[in-house]
């Protein structure tokens, strides 16, 4: 185990939106919106998440790399022909911005695995999961920042318009976006730091800092997650994926696990639900979330918003017609939504949770 | 009879203008220091072991306890100790005895760890007026949780949890049996254990009826000597501890003089009165860790299930012998460190055996970690907690809980003198000794040993917000949040912690 | 009446003009199309009204000292940090650690609002802040209240109308609340009563200024019986600490 790894800090503004009635709704509408909490930033960071982007290649893995310089990319490109069907590869498409002097190359490959790789009882999902941790932590100068179907996470070092326009995010359309700006308090430059953090569909922002990062990192390592990415945000992306996915909790039991009631109220629940908090909390007792934190999960069935226990944080929702909002500040909603028809502020550790319909 | 060419450790003085031959230093020392010589105070100070009963009790302040200035020379490398118990032996032939953990100098680990502390980019949190929680459940618990809907639709546990035992604080106190200390000392303990939602431990000396309303809030232990050991006593508490080894004497028994064996003790422990007490080296029934397994198994067939602890040494191979005893089916593995108190040990061991705990605690849980069983049992850390900061670095390295002996001990009177295997305890701790024992008060000395849990947790409490969260289970393992000083590079990755400056 | 359009300026040009005119004197300046500006008012003196159209940002009235902001849409956090003389009236909900450390003037929120009300507000005989909620209020209302007026309504809650931790640390100051207390949603440090008619004489004072800035009907609001909070030691922590 690595002990000497260097833990990165930001605080953030962070915004997202779900249609659901999956209408597609363009990029414009979220970097407007994240745009106007540009001081919650600081121009070191910014970066988007929309699910519904590649319906071509709905089916197939969309892998975003980002490759520090050149060469590792065949080191890559040989692990990913050996493992997978590689349906297409083509860089990300990037225009160029003034205030981004150096970026590093992007690629996307849309993939599958190959059925003969998929020896045991091993999920194909695990398969990847495997892949993007092997690559990450093995292969220096790579890394798999997007990982999902039909989803796709952009990126950087920069503000969010600028970050925007470089990836074009206005040419994307989708039925669930994501963005995120950041305030890094140190300043590795490193494009991977940014948010949304994605594993498979899984994409996270997240605004405020995980006091208990230490231990969720040796909590997720033995479960074999690698976490690579220098910051805390990583470990809700990996406990989402190992509490829901794996362990087949839902989404509201997985929320109850990360941002836990107090005990004093879990206490002066009814019995079976007290039994539930009670075996949930002594179970996942190193995978609560503590410290201030509001997070927006997105996933390929929906939108979860969630703030810390205490409500640290701050998080706002929003509902218009098939859309659901959610941001920082109401002023980043009322951006794009000028009257919505309900608007409220969470309350501590009380998950928002919106569903596409079938 | 020929003089002990091993000065006397301390000098006992009065001063004999102040003193107004009240004799009550007579009445409080348990060592027989001071005796009446018709006009005045007569001072035997060979016997002094600088306990300060005399001088706590003596109304005049007329006495003084001081290190004795005649000593051997200064030397650096042949310590008192040493040139001491040299001279010991050569009058005995026999094995220097002790009592407490071991008083040698060797570095202390924690305290080379410092705590983090929040500024700005996560906010502290405010331990008095904001909830803090450190309630811990000691025992196995499941890798997930596996839900289904009930009747009304909402979820509920599709299987049960495996037991776990509640504690209000994360620490809890060390076994310590009747025999090597008192009725009365056990009594303190149980009465704070319960006040504080917490546990005592029987130790291997079997329970008292008198213990019997603090059942909920016992472990009775099972250890080679099997004394007091049947299905009621199995049944009585809330665990049952099997002890392999103790941190201030890994490897060997115990034998408890037969000073300390007057009729209770002998009849709580079906052994005869006045003789030795013997605990074996080993458990006999366990000479392999399959053995252990069996011994697990037939107390948990005996028990209905409770949850069994494990106590060992921290010794050297620690990590996988604790990894066994996990897979052997324990729900509690409690380490017991290089500096962990004793009521009698010979001191060669206590202070030449063993690793420190912050090394073993370590290494356990990143064990347990790397094998993927972390989840299978809880770690109890013991053998020196000083202090809740020790406590607060041992949970963090990865313990659950930790347990404390000694400081209990210090709150009923205890100087830590070291001379508990001596029976003659003047507070009335590690004594048998009617006269001795009838000093300490169940019920005011409980109020005091209350007063430190309720202190620590205060200050546990205080370092959980200036960490910035809110409940224990964030401190656990949570090694991101130490850093080391002045500590070599190994160390540091033993300990899994960064050096102050990353 | 002076105009702002403050549609997509940046805070600190809205704000430049804001001083600029109430320097020229303007005693009455609309601002319309804000979103999301911060620190509106912030460190203000004299007696102009500045009337906003739009969710105003962060830090709105921060230090502020004397001038009246009425804001006619929702609000967001820290509205009142450290203020000090003046009157903020949001005619919707507003977010989270409103009045931080005040030491005078009024915050009256028609509706719900956020965790960590009025905690630390001061007063002495002097001056006195005064926060008065008309919807619901989350977690730690009131914690460390060391003086002034705090004042929940609850007028049409949707479920609890005050959230847990009620009065935690406060060790001065009142705290009324329009319905029932639960004495285990409080801190320890607070004792609940029965208000008495010098009490109802300060709800009836502070709520008829409150009722009349926000159209609400005084009889109404005063309707409904009233729970007082006050500290019931100034040294809750006497035993805390060993010297």
């Amino acid at each position: 185990m690595d002990h000497n790894y260097q833990k990165d800090i930001s605080g953030c503004g962070l915004t997202g939106l779900i249609s659901t009635k999956k209408r597609m709704i363009g990029g414009a509408d979220i970097v407007k919106s994240l745009c106007l909490m540009n001081d919650r930033g600081n121009g070191l960071g910014a970066g988007y998440a929309a699910y519904g982007i590649y319906p071509k290649f709905k089916d197939f893995y969309a892998f975003h790399i980002m490759f520090d310089e050149p060469s590792v990319r065949r080191t890559v490109e040989e692990y990913l022909k050996n493992n997978y069907k590689v349906e297409k590869v083509e860089e990300i498409p990037t225009f160029p911005v003034k205030a981004i002097s150096i970026s590093p190359l992007l690629v996307r490959y849309f993939v599958q695995p190959l059925k003969e790789r998929l020896v045991g009882e091993i999920a194909e999902d695990d398969f990847v999961v495997n892949s993007v941790m092997k690559i990450n932590s093995e292969v220096e100068g790579a890394y798999i920042f997007s990982s999902g179907k039909n989803m796709g996470a952009f990126k950087g070092v920069g503000n969010p318009s600028d970050i925007a326009e470089f990836f074009r995010i206005e040419d994307y359309s989708g039925y669930i976006w994501t963005a995120h700006t950041r305030f890094p308090t140190n300043t590795p430059g490193w494009w991977g730091g940014a948010h949304p953090f994605t594993l498979l569909d899984w994409s996270i922002v997240h605004n405020g800092e995980i006091s208990s990062y230490g231990i969720n990192k040796r909590y997720l390592e033995m479960y074999g997650y690698k976490l690579t990415l220098l910051t805390d945000t990583e470990v809700v992306t990996y406990l989402l994926d190992l509490l829901i996915r794996k362990h087949g909790l839902s989404i509201p039991a997985a929320a109850m696990a990360l941002a836990s009631p107090f005990w004093k109220k879990i206490d002066e629940m009814e019995k079976d639900d007290r039994e539930v908090l009670t075996a949930l909390r002594q179970t996942y007792g190193s995978a609560l979330l503590n410290g201030p934190f509001s997070i927006l999960f997105g996933h390929g069935k929906g939108l979860v918003g969630i703030n810390d226990r205490i409500k640290l944080r701050p998080l706002v929702a929003a509902v218009k017609d098939d859309i659901t909002y959610m941001a920082s500040e109401e002023s980043a909603i009322r951006a794009i939504c000028p009257a919505p028809e309900k608007v409220w502020a969470p309350r501590a550790g009380q998950p928002v949770i919106v569903e596409l319909e079938d | 009879m020929f003089k002990s060419l091993a000065p006397p450790e301390y000098l006992a003085t009065i001063d004999r203008e102040k003193c107004i031959r009240c004799k009550r230093c007579i009445q409080n020392c348990g060592w027989g220091v001071y005796s009446w010589g018709g006009d005045k105070i007569v001072i035997n100070t060979s016997k002094c072991v600088k306990c300060l009963r005399c001088y706590h009790y003596c109304p005049e302040e007329a006495i003084e306890i001081v290190d004795n200035p005649t000593k051997f020379k200064n030397n650096a490398y042949w310590g008192f100790h040493n040139i001491r118990n040299i001279k010991r032996q050569a009058e005995t032939g026999g094995i220097p005895l002790t009592g407490m953990g071991s008083d040698l100098p060797y570095t202390i680990l924690f305290d080379n760890l410092l705590i983090d502390a929040c500024q700005v980019t996560n906010p502290s949190i405010d331990p008095l007026r904001e909830p803090m929680e450190l309630r811990t459940y000691l025992g196995k618990k499941p890798s997930s949780v596996e839900l289904e809907k009930g009747k009304d639709g909402k979820p509920r546990l599709k299987d049960r949890m495996p037991p776990q035992i509640k504690i209000e604080v994360p620490i809890i106190f060390s076994p310590m049996s009747f025999g090597s200390i008192s009725l009365n000392a056990q009594k303190v303990l149980a009465h704070a254990a319960r006040e504080c939602g917490i546990l005592m431990n029987t130790g291997e000396g079997g329970l008292h009826e008198d213990l019997l309303p603090y059942k909920d809030n016992i472990i009775v232990q099972v250890a080679s000597g099997r004394f007091g050991v049947n299905p009621e006593y199995l049944n009585a508490g809330v665990a049952v501890e099997i002890k392999i080894g103790q941190g201030a004497k890994p490897g060997i028994g115990g034998h408890l003089p037969g000073e300390k064996i007057p009729l209770e003790v002998a009849r709580t422990r079906m052994i005869p009165v006045g003789t030795d007490a013997l605990s074996p080296a080993p458990q006999h029934d366990i000479y392999s860790i399959e053995d252990l397994r069996q011994l697990i198994y037939a107390i948990k067939e005996a028990t209905n299930y409770k949850p069994v602890s494990v106590k060992i040494a921290a010794v050297h191979n620690v990590a996988a012998i604790a990894s066994g005893i996990v897979r052997a089916g324990a729900d509690i593995v409690y380490l017991d460190g290089f500096r962990g108190g004793t009521g009698a040990a010979p001191s060669i061991i206590r202070d030449h055996l063993g690793i420190p705990i912050e090394y073993a605690i370590a290494a356990v849980d990143d064990r347990l970690r790397q094998e993927g069983i972390r989840n299978e049992a809880s770690i109890i850390a013991a053998g020196g907690i000083r202090s809740s900061a020790d406590a607060a670095k041992a949970l963090a390295l990865g313990a659950d809980s930790v347990a404390i002996a000694t400081a209990a001990l210090i709150t009923m009177g205890c100087t830590t003198c070291g001379k508990c295997y001596t029976g003659n305890c003047s507070w009335g701790i590690t004594t048998q000794r009617p006269e001795l024992t009838a000093r300490l008060d169940p019920e005011i000395y409980a109020d005091r040993l209350v007063n430190l849990i309720h202190a620590w947790t205060h200050e546990l409490k205080e370092i959980l917000g200036a960490l910035g969260i809110n409940a224990v289970e964030s401190l656990r393992g949570n090694r991101e949040r130490l850093r080391g000083v002045g500590l070599d590079t190994q160390t540091l990755d033993i300990l899994g912690v960064k050096p102050a400056g990353r | 009446m002076f105009e702002i359009d403050a549609a997509g300026i940046y805070y600190r040009d809205l704000n430049a003009r804001i001083r600029e005119a109430l320097a020229k004197g303007e005693k009455e300046v609309t601002v319309r199309n804000v979103n999301g500006q911060y620190y509106i008012g912030d460190g203000l003196s004299g007696n102009a009204t500045i009337v906003l159209e739009g969710v105003p940002g962060n830090d709105l009235a921060a230090f502020m000292d004397g001038p009246t902001i009425r804001i006619k849409s929702n609000a967001q956090d820290n509205i009142g940090n450290t203020m000090n003389a003046g009157k903020v009236i949001i005619e919707g909900n507003a977010g989270d650690v409103l009045g931080y450390g005040m030491r005078g003037g009024k915050l009256h929120i028609l509706g719900d609002v956020g965790y960590r009300i009025g905690i630390h507000m001061k007063g002495n005989k002097k001056q006195s802040p005064t926060i008065i909620v008309g919807g619901t209020a989350g977690d730690f209302f009131g914690e460390y209240l060391a003086g002034g007026l705090l004042i929940l309504l609850g007028l049409k809650p949707d479920g609890p109308i005050v959230g847990d931790y009620l009065g935690t640390g406060m060790h001065g100051g009142t705290i009324f609340v329009r319905g029932e207390v639960d004495k285990k949603n409080c801190g320890a440090e607070v004792g609940i009563l029965d208000p008495d008619e010098d009490d109802m004489k300060v709800l009836k004072n502070a709520l008829t200024e409150y009722c009349a800035d926000l159209g609400l009907d005084i009889k109404e609001v005063m309707s409904k019986k009233f729970k007082k909070l006050v500290p019931v030691s100034s040294r809750p922590y006497g035993n805390l600490y060993a010297y």
